[in-house]
């Protein structure tokens, strides 16, 4: 009888283990002024995000999420950043700092009350009954979802907003994987589709601003029109 | 009762013997990365045996505290190595004197002596240096408080001897999130405290990028040996205290017999050199961060201790 409540235990372990390390990755992404860094956070957020989906399938002995798992690590972490390095390759080796609204101090304090909004939220959700992975994954997912909004709010380039909106895509399947861990598998094709497309699009349109008008810089993008 | 007064008498001599070569073998592995011969890993007692058989200079305009100061610098860590585990793993005679926020004080009056004896100088780099250590040390206190609660907050004391069995009983705890964000949270201040890389550049020799180095640029003689010896003996300190109460109490004594404290000594000393490895990538693989910017550097930190206290109030 001990055997498999050590295996939970050390399964809860590793879970919330994957879930501060992708709490931390979302930080990053609100911290990083590079590009290229910010990239590469996202990477290592999806695989975690993997590994979380590949901890919760081997818990619940879902199919289901190991093929989450298995769709996440090639999409985001190998297709997405391999797209975006070849539509905007310039844009992502040339240029280094990212200009922000708000400098990075103030932008860490406010994620900061983000996180605890996001727990705040996910309190009333998280009744007793339920099993410790939600705990987890849930209010993690949920302040990555608004780590993400508030990037794409602060950044004022295409790029860093694109890495931005993908991040909160991977913060609504953190938390998705623990609250819904029967979802249809045709859904998370098409979610992770979506996704490739979304990336591929928005890759394509910067590319063109960026040959138009010299300038992935979105902010400056107003006075560029009265002209 | 007089073996546990004898095993810290033996905490502090450790402290205080090995403090240099922690400083010597972290330059010498610096200076290997750069593919360079660099010094001997004994060449900082070399310096303090140096410094102390030469004359002492004192500025005429300073007063007591610029002669007081050397001594503070040099006691502040002995202090504090009486209340952290530096090679048993259970309580001796003084643990109960002072918890970590006690430890903080102490560690923190030294450089505050620090602080004040640079202004006391007159000389303008001086006080440049000493007000950027407090922009250093101000920014890093909040940091510094959230960690220590958390860590209290999760094992219910702040007792060091108490914390630091909660994270491997059982082993799983040790791959909480809030512990792991943690330890993070502190190397980022070990880096920040202890001035290295990304923060300052120890080894640098031009006043005006100083922030760490100035405040002890009028000290000569037997000064200078003391604040040395001090600054190293603080840096061993710090380290005891991440790797013995935050990270693991592994390779601690854990029995009575003299021999078991004294087997610790390598081991801890290994467990030591395992972190100065990490530290000396880490160092060489980054650049010295400009002075606006260590804001940030430590904002990082501030919001990674934030994290692992809400991970650990809100969850399980």
């Amino acid at each position: 009888m001990t055997e498999p409540n050590m295996t939970l235990s050390v399964l809860t372990k590793l879970d919330a283990l994957a879930g501060g390390l992708f709490l931390l990755t979302a930080l990053g992404l609100v911290a990083m002024r590079q590009v290229l860094a910010s990239l590469n956070l996202f990477v290592l957020q999806s695989i975690l995000l993997a590994s979380s989906a590949f901890i919760l399938g081997y818990q619940h002995a879902s199919v289901h999420l190991y093929a989450v798992a298995a769709i996440t690590l090639t999409t985001k972490s190998a297709l997405i950043p391999w797209l975006l390095r070849r539509t905007i390759r310039q844009e992502i080796y040339a240029r280094r700092e990212i200009s922000q609204v708000l400098n990075i101090p103030t932008s860490l304090l406010l994620s900061a009350a983000l996180m605890i909004l996001a727990y705040f939220i996910a309190s009333p959700l998280l009744t007793l009954g339920q099993e410790l992975f939600v705990k987890v994954n849930l209010p993690i997912g949920l302040a990555a979802l608004l780590l993400g909004a508030y990037v794409v709010m602060v950044r004022r380039e295409a790029v860093p907003q694109v890495i931005a909106i993908l991040s909160m895509e991977n913060g609504a399947f953190f938390a998705g994987v623990a609250i819904a861990p029967d979802l249809p598998l045709i859904a998370e094709l098409a979610a992770a589709f979506d996704v490739l497309i979304i990336a591929l699009v928005m890759g394509l349109l910067t590319r063109r601003i960026h040959e138009r008008v010299g300038t992935t810089a979105v902010g400056r993008m107003a006075s560029l029109k009265e002209e | 009762m007089t073996n546990r007064i004898l095993f810290n008498v033996i905490q502090i001599l450790v402290v205080m013997a090995f403090a240099p070569l922690v400083k010597g073998i972290l330059n010498r592995l610096k200076e290997n990365i750069q593919s360079k011969r660099g010094p001997s890993i004994f060449q900082p007692y070399r310096d303090i045996w140096k410094l102390f058989h030469k004359d002492e200079v004192i500025p005429e305009q300073s007063s007591w505290i610029f002669r007081a100061t050397p001594y503070m610098v040099f006691v502040t860590p002995i202090f504090v190595a009486l209340l952290i585990p530096v090679l048993t793993g259970y309580p001796l005679f003084f643990a109960f004197m002072g918890d970590m926020l006690g430890g903080g004080f102490i560690l923190a009056l030294g450089g505050f002596f620090a602080t004040l004896a640079a202004v006391d100088t007159g000389n303008p780099y001086g006080p440049m240096g000493a007000s950027r250590t407090r922009m250093v040390g101000f920014l890093a206190e909040p940091v510094f408080m959230i960690v220590f609660f958390t860590v209290s907050f999760v094992a219910g004391s702040t007792i060091p001897y108490i914390v630091h069995k909660h994270w491997v009983t059982p082993l799983a705890n040790f791959f909480e999130p809030s512990h792991v964000l943690l330890m993070l949270a502190f190397v980022m201040l070990i880096i920040a405290e202890g001035g290295r890389i990304p923060v300052d550049n120890p080894s640098g020799h031009f006043e005006l990028a100083m922030i760490d180095e100035s405040k002890g640029l009028e000290y000569s003689g037997r000064g200078a040996a003391l604040m040395k010896w001090g600054g190293s003996m603080k840096f061993f300190v710090l380290l005891c205290i991440f790797l013995n109460v935050l990270v693991t109490p592994w390779g601690l004594a854990q029995g009575e017999g003299i021999g078991e404290v004294l087997l610790a000594i390598p081991l801890v000393l290994v467990k030591i050199f395992i972190f100065i490895l990490i530290l000396a990538v880490i160092e060489s693989s980054f650049a010295k961060l400009r002075l606006f910017r260590i804001t940030e550097f430590l904002g990082a930190a501030f919001v990674t201790s934030v994290a692992a206290m809400i991970t650990r109030l809100l969850e399980i």
